[in-house]
């Protein structure tokens, strides 16, 4: 759905010239739900809405949902849905007149477009707002009516760039489940978050970009399993015992902790060799590595760090 | 093309019909100027004044037009349109047209309200006048919005506005007949194509030459369109 080969943008500032994309490549297959994780001002965006035609790139090719987008930008855009960072219905428009003239907008009679905006006014729990302004909306029902306007013309590709930001918990779920519910309707989904649960929860893939580059790509789980493998904490009394068994196990009180790979398979035989050599256990954890601890490996900070300093 | 910009027409004029009032609104100034102002030129006045301030009527309506496209710059509005495979023209051309019809309908109503005050054309002296009107409002209105969508804040495109559009206003003889002045002054309105633009508009309804006027709306009309679609084409490429 997307290949992207070397997609590059370079900006001219008054201090020279900016690398906010470095040249990345992009693999997404059709169906797939892959998130794009990085810290604000990493080129999220940039190569967002360079994979979009809102950005020319200054370098690079890319071919997307089967047309070329630099020679086609026209195929790429009938074909793609896009759900940018800011709500996109107009403040003095009423619901169901942005969703017919976007229908429109993509080519639909008028007979279609009014079908269509009903079905997907269904389908975002949008019912009886048809004639409710678009001021009037609470921020969760104006994002569900973003996704709406990118979805009137059936894209197989859709686009979000930071869906939940600003969204209250509640809100951010219900969207969650929406965006599931796309992807179990078959829909290809590049989403951008700089939010690790989001990310977590959403993704079937992720591409990690920071400074321009990717960093890292995998599932959530297999980007977690790289980084330091997961922390196991032992209760024993006979800590000294156990902690000799493992590298750079750490004891604490009547406590040990380690970190070893696959924690969840490595376990059983691990506790079956400590049973065999008499040590008595009364408390066992595994913590898996948050997507936060991978990021930290990857670029040296932490992600919540840079999301709370924005 | 046509289709995509009688869309983005449409979707801007429906909430102006949703709510009229704001139609009315608009023609409170001049109404102002026709009462307090109008009065001030004796005898046959009105033959002179009208029309130039159905001139002025189009030059403060377009100029501000792009105001209106400034929200939809901030919010996500025009991102979303530009990813719609809608044609870039249209999405400056469907605004454009919405200005002008609402131009036309509140010179209409002035024209109508002169009439009272005792302002005389015939229907065909008014569609004539109507038509300039709409001409010099398609050029201001579409550099408007090409001028919004490059500074896109309100604060900045306000300065812009205010410096722009009051010298050509002094300049174009709406209020008080140039050659009133000395001669330095006359010689500057002279170069302000919009003063031709005004005694075009007075000699459809006065005896005079349209020749200059006519040459000049033609000149702002493909020069702001030009500019217009231009800037559209690339800022929004």
């Amino acid at each position: 759905m997307i290949k992207a080969r070397g997609l590059a943008r370079r900006f001219t500032t008054k201090t020279g010239p900016v690398d906010a994309v470095a040249g990345v490549d992009i693999d997404v297959a059709e169906g797939e739900l892959v998130g794009f994780l990085g810290p604000n001002g990493a080129g999220k965006s940039t190569t967002l809405r360079m994979l979009t035609t809102l950005l020319q790139p200054t370098a690079g090719e890319a071919t997307i949902a089967g047309h070329d987008l630099l020679t086609d930008p026209a195929g790429v855009r009938r074909n793609i849905g896009y759900v940018g960072q800011k709500n996109g219905s107009g403040q003095d428009q009423r619901v169901a007149d942005e969703l017919e003239f976007q229908a429109r907008f993509y080519g639909l009679s008028k007979h279609d477009a009014r079908t269509k905006v009903s079905d997907l006014l269904e389908r975002f729990d949008l019912q009886g707002l048809e004639k409710r302004g678009v001021i009037t909306l609470s921020g969760g029902q104006q994002r569900r009516l973003d996704i709406a306007m990118g979805m009137l013309h059936d894209p197989r590709l859709l686009f979000l760039d930071e869906p939940s930001t600003a969204l209250d918990p509640q809100s951010r779920r219900n969207l969650w489940d929406h965006i599931k519910q796309l992807k179990a309707d078959g829909v290809t989904v590049f989403l951008t978050t700089h939010y690790l649960d989001e990310a977590d929860y959403l993704s079937d893939r992720l591409l990690v970009i920071d400074h321009g580059s990717i960093v890292g790509e995998g599932s959530p789980d297999e980007l977690k399993h790289r980084v330091s493998g997961d922390l196991v904490v032992l209760g024993t009394p006979q800590a000294s015992i156990v902690a000799s068994k493992f590298e750079n196990a750490v004891i604490d009180g009547e406590k040990v902790s380690f970190r070893i790979p696959n924690g969840d398979r490595a376990l059983p035989g691990l506790l079956r060799d400590l049973d065999n050599i008499g040590v008595e256990l009364h408390s066992v954890q595994v913590h898996r590595p948050t997507l936060d601890d991978v990021f930290l490996t990857m670029t040296g900070r932490s992600l919540r760090e840079e999301a709370n300093a924005a | 093309m046509l289709r995509d910009t009688w869309l983005v027409f449409s979707r801007v004029m429906l909430p102006v019909l949703r709510n009229p009032v704001a139609v009315v609104f608009g023609i409170a100034q001049p109404l102002l100027y026709l009462g307090l102002f109008g009065p001030l030129l004796g005898e046959g006045g009105w033959q002179w004044f009208v029309p130039g301030l159905l001139v002025q009527m189009a030059l403060f309506g377009t100029a501000y037009a792009g105001f209106s496209l400034l929200p939809e710059v901030r919010t996500g509005v025009m991102e979303r349109l530009r990813v719609t495979p809608v044609s870039r023209v249209a999405l400056l051309v469907g605004r454009v047209g919405k200005d002008v019809v609402l131009l036309v309908v509140q010179s209409l109503l002035i024209m109508l309200a002169a009439m009272l005050f005792g302002f005389r054309a015939s229907a065909g002296q008014m569609l004539l006048g109507l038509g300039l009107v709409a001409l010099l409002g398609i050029a201001i209105g579409s550099v408007s919005y090409a001028i919004a969508l490059k500074v896109k804040l309100e604060y900045v495109f306000a300065s812009v506005l205010s410096a722009s559009i009051v010298p050509l206003m002094l300049l174009s003889g709406v209020l008080l007949p140039m050659s009133n002045g000395p001669q330095w002054l006359y010689w500057l309105s002279r170069i302000n194509p919009l003063a031709h633009v005004v005694d075009a508009e007075r000699s459809i309804f006065n005896p005079g030459s349209m020749f200059y006027g006519l040459v000049s709306v033609a000149a702002l009309v493909l020069v702001g369109v030009f500019y217009g679609v231009r800037t559209f084409n690339k800022e929004s490429a």
